[in-house]
């Protein structure tokens, strides 16, 4: 029959393809409702086989998933071939990982909003624990009024902290990383820089504090403790970091650059200080602040080096200092209250809130100074 | 402010290694001289000692004299920073500096190193130097746009104007239209044909044509093999060289029937 149709076709012109009934390039495609179908059987048979061994979410999800992944690939396989299973397996063990890595994330968000946002008022912004006993809070609890005593110097502690360490680590870090890229290069001293730079960036953070705290103290005498030493043993953890991204940014500006600036009769340091770290500076911005978002978590170097204190104390130089964590910590572990202990985990949790919204503004005031310092394109 | 060039017995090194053996050679102010020869020759190595560009690689030096109107650049005392203010260079590969406008990038020169210049003599300048790399009419109405914007051809110009801003004596060119497309090649040829009324122009080149195009001399460089140090083979007027050379590895070259 369908040579006939080709011959009749042959005759009216020669240049028309043959009719055929199937593509030999193409191979079967299995319909687009056909992985929700395969989703939506999976789940069933989840949840049935979790009832089975006593119904609990956990168990339903896994069991789901694991169905899910083996149906999804044995009909693709089946259906459009074997590398086609392949590329769904992968690509649904993808999914999986991706899923697995954001529910812990989606999972403290959550927590820490319930349970901070009840406490998360501008009383607790704006007053300090001075004067908070445990008798108020018995009171509190007693006639269900609000709950009294805050964080603001907690927050004012963390922001002074951090402050003064970054001051000490960027021009530190970022001149021992303009020296290894535009000086040191293969010079022993440089190589030795490195590897202590790598070695500092495995040190504990204790370490770090009780560094500081004992610097100090053969210093100034024992129980040295106040917010300058806490900033001195953030920077030991925050300088290794500052080097290491300076560094990086640093090496990825073409040495073409460099060598244009030569050749117009500008000095070295001019080249560096007008060139080089203007090309690199948005880089070098946002790795400073992610360097100091990840120092302005710190709990036990500042427990050890600037105590702990619930009046508000805006001097570095003087007396013990709180930070949001040693905050957080010193509420969980020793409530003002030991017989009515929820006005403090409350006031724990609205300080965690307030760390991590703090920690969030300063990624995206990373990538606000990235977008603001890279180079300008446009014609 | 032309100067000229002369260049005796010049060995170039990169650390222990002879990159570049006994060139002599005279370079007359305002004149192009090409220097031509198969890659890895040395020519581009022995252009970069022209301006002490050559020692910003680690462990580059020299051997020998390098004189700019009888002063020697190699001299003891001699401020490497000095030399390259009076020799200026331009790339194989168009660099303006991606955070600066094409004004900023024309005055680079002068702002970099920290010079107060009033407004009126920045503007002046800035034309000056456009309109020297013939770039003044197409950028004109957008002298605050950054340089990275330009298209290849226009920012090798630029890069150009950028060098003539600090008025240099003599302008090293190392194989300035590699990148480019035949018709911003064409602008750039224009171009070393009018610098050559105030500048001394020396141009490394791959391309044969160019060198005769563009130069008054040319000089041929070449390698013996692998590992051997390059050597100055012929120079001579360009007309002399292209066609009638004097040596058999020159006519082998420009004929086409090596490298």
């Amino acid at each position: 029959m369908s040579t006939m149709t080709t011959n009749q076709n042959s005759t009216s012109g020669n240049l028309t393809p043959p009719v055929r009934k199937r593509n030999s390039l193409a191979k079967g495609k299995l319909p687009k409702w056909a992985i929700w179908a395969i989703a939506a059987g999976s789940i069933i048979i989840g949840a049935a086989a979790s009832t089975l061994t006593g119904f609990n979410v956990a168990s339903f999800a896994i069991y789901s998933a694991i169905i899910f992944l083996v149906a999804a690939s044995v009909i693709t396989t089946v259906a459009e071939g074997k590398r086609r299973g392949k590329n769904a397996m992968w690509t649904y063990l993808i999914y999986a990982a991706f899923i697995v890595a954001v529910i812990p994330l989606v999972s403290v968000l959550y927590t820490v909003l319930e349970k901070g946002m009840p406490g998360m008022n501008s009383h607790f912004l704006f007053s300090s624990m001075n004067g908070v006993t445990g008798a108020v809070d018995n009171e509190t609890v007693a006639n269900g009024t609000p709950v009294v005593g805050g964080a603001y110097h907690a927050v004012m502690g963390t922001l002074l902290i951090t402050l003064w360490a970054t001051l000490i680590s960027v021009p530190v870090g970022m001149l021992t990383a303009v020296y290894l890229v535009e000086y040191g290069q293969g010079k022993a001293l440089s190589k030795a820089i490195t590897f202590f730079v790598d070695v500092m960036t495995g040190i504990p953070s204790i370490v770090a504090g009780l560094f500081a705290a004992a610097f100090f103290g053969m210093i100034l005498g024992p129980n040295a403790r106040m917010g300058i030493v806490a900033a001195v043993a953030l920077s030991v953890l925050m300088i290794p970091t500052v080097v290491r991204s300076t560094e990086e940014m640093l090496k990825i500006v073409p040495n073409e650059l460099r060598e244009a600036s030569y050749a117009l009769g500008v000095r070295r340091w001019r080249t560096i200080l007008k060139v080089v770290i203007p090309t690199a500076i948005s880089g070098i911005a946002s790795g400073v602040t992610l360097a100091i978002a990840r120092v302005i978590g710190e709990t036990a170097p500042i427990l050890v080096t600037a105590g702990i204190a619930s009046n508000i104390n805006l001097n570095v130089f003087a007396n013990w200092m709180s930070t949001l964590p040693t905050f957080i910590y010193y509420q969980i572990l020793t409530p003002t209250s030991p017989t009515n202990i929820d006005p403090s985990v409350q006031r724990a949790w609205a300080a965690a809130l307030l760390l991590i919204l703090m920690v969030m503004a300063l990624n995206l005031l990373a990538r606000l100074v990235a977008s603001i310092f890279a180079p300008k394109k446009g014609r | 402010m032309a100067k000229r060039i002369d260049v005796n017995d010049l060995n170039v090194y990169y650390s222990k290694f002879l990159a570049v053996e006994g060139v002599s050679i005279n370079i007359e102010p305002k004149s192009v001289t090409a220097f031509i020869g198969p890659s890895g020759c040395g020519k581009s190595t022995f252009l970069r000692t022209l301006n002490r560009m050559h020692e910003v690689i680690p462990g580059g030096r020299v051997e020998g004299q390098v004189l700019l109107d009888g002063d020697d650049l190699y001299g003891a005392g001699v401020d490497p920073v000095t030399v390259r203010s009076q020799i200026g260079m331009v790339f194989q590969r168009p660099n303006p500096f991606p955070t600066m406008s094409i004004k900023d990038n024309v005055l680079a020169g002068v702002k970099l190193n920290g010079k107060k210049i009033s407004k009126s003599d920045a503007d002046a300048l800035v034309e000056k130097s456009l309109r020297g790399a013939n770039l003044w009419n197409e950028v004109k109405d957008r002298l605050d746009k950054p340089g990275s914007g330009l298209s290849g051809g226009q920012q090798q110009r630029l890069c150009i104007a950028r060098t003539i801003a600090v008025k240099p004596d003599v302008i090293l060119m190392d194989e300035p239209c590699s990148a480019l497309d035949p018709i911003s090649t064409l602008a750039i040829e224009d171009l070393i044909n009018e610098l050559k009324n105030d500048y001394t122009v020396v141009i490394v080149t791959h391309n044969m044509q160019q060198a005769a195009r563009v130069s008054d001399k040319t000089a041929f460089f070449n390698i013996a093999g692998t590992g051997k140090p390059g050597k100055l083979i012929e120079y001579n007027d360009t007309a002399a060289i292209f066609s009638n050379p004097e040596q058999k590895a020159t006519e082998d070259y420009v004929s086409g029937r090596f490298g």
